[in-house]
């Protein structure tokens, strides 16, 4: 090939390349606003998102009997995804419910606290009612089927991932973040793990409000 | 379960307890001092705990927690915990954990920690439970494990408000 003609090819290539990254810059800038506009409160898709957020679901209470979204409609709720062998999200957020509860005083029973287990395999609805009364406050213990998990799972955008341990066993990665839902089953909120218990309490007075 | 030869737990019992009598609830071993072992309570069937302590080396060389062993446990597992992306992810530590020379492991909630797989009984608050840790330079020591509500974030006797 000529010096040329290699220059041309280069200069060619060299403009590909910057119209590829333009393409991309594009499709990122979008996603972007795409992502802001699903976690924008204040926007129309953010309501839109409120609505459809949670959902219907299906599962099983520590007494057999069945709760859906409907037996939980009325009160708002505050819903947490893990499983009992889990030493540590697990407790320190239900804990923490439970001192935040307190703190409320009267207002503290007006709202539900569900810890819905991701573990199937081993927190059977009894194991999950033992589970929760360790907290000292009423907390509503729910799991089911694979297919009932996955059904809320996917309504509350939650991920939870069974990791192989060595030896055989096995542990789950889970979404650590506490959802806030309305007394009508819509989004409000969400209480994250590293949060102050000042600023959770002051989402749960709104929500109670 | 591995059993210890007698002659290498009577020390570490010794030790312990001498270092009860001097600390409130903590245990030394040549240069390590382990403070506050504690664990939450759990429900009955619950298969498995978490247990916390922080170990101080005033030694100048780095020491590893390797391994442990306990009564009330099939396995003492070394794990540690990370969030990422709003995700609780736990793992099970391979090769120990460093105790850094003339520094501090700090086993706590949202770290590193001890998980008891296979509990063979419930953990009840305000119990102690016996615990053999095993460090790559200070060997065996044995240390008790107090039994905390399962609302706990740290150990009941540490700073002014302990018990």
């Amino acid at each position: 090939m000529l010096d040329t003609e290699k220059q041309q090819s280069r200069s060619g290539l060299v403009r590909l390349r910057t119209a590829l990254w333009l393409v991309l810059g594009v499709a990122a800038l979008i996603g972007v606003a795409v992502i802001y506009d699903r976690g924008n409160p204040a926007g129309d898709a953010a309501s839109d998102y409120a609505h459809t957020f949670g959902g219907p679901f299906t599962l099983t209470a520590p007494d057999g009997s069945t709760v859906t979204e409907k037996t939980l409609a009325g009160k708002p709720y505050t819903i947490f995804f893990g499983f009992t062998r889990c030493p540590d999200v697990c407790p320190t957020s239900l804990a923490r419910m439970a001192r935040l509860r307190k703190q409320l005083a009267a207002d503290g029973m007006k709202f539900n606290i569900v810890f819905v287990s991701v573990d199937p395999g081993h927190d059977k609805p009894v194991d999950l009612g033992n589970y929760v009364t360790l907290f000292g406050t009423p907390i509503l213990g729910l799991t089911g089927t694979d297919a009932q998990l996955e059904q809320i799972k996917k309504g509350y955008g939650v991920y939870s991932a069974k990791v192989p341990q060595p030896g055989g066993d096995y542990t789950i990665d889970h979404t650590a973040a506490i959802y806030l839902m309305t007394a009508k089953g819509e989004f409000s909120g969400t209480i994250d793990h590293q949060e102050s218990d000042a600023t959770a309490l002051e989402k749960l007075k709104r929500l109670i409000a | 379960m591995m059993r210890l030869p007698p002659k290498a737990l009577v020390p570490a019992l010794a030790l312990s307890a001498m270092a009860s009598a001097a600390l409130a609830h903590g245990y030394q071993n040549g240069n390590l001092t382990i403070q506050h072992p504690w664990s939450r309570e759990t429900a009955p069937g619950q298969a498995v705990g978490g247990g916390f302590m922080t170990i101080t080396n005033k030694g100048a060389s780095e020491d590893r927690l390797v391994s442990g062993t306990s009564p009330v446990a099939a396995e003492v597992q070394l794990h540690t915990m990370t969030m990422d992306g709003g995700v609780m992810r736990m793992r099970q530590v391979e090769g120990g954990i460093a105790v850094p020379a003339r520094g501090a492991l700090e086993l706590k909630p949202g770290s590193y920690h001890i998980m008891f797989m296979g509990l063979k009984r419930q953990l009840r608050q305000g119990e102690r439970f016996p615990v053999t840790l095993r460090f790559q330079r200070a060997g065996r020591v044995t240390v008790q494990f107090a039994v905390q509500p399962v609302t706990s974030t740290g150990p009941m006797e540490s700073g002014h408000a302990g018990h």
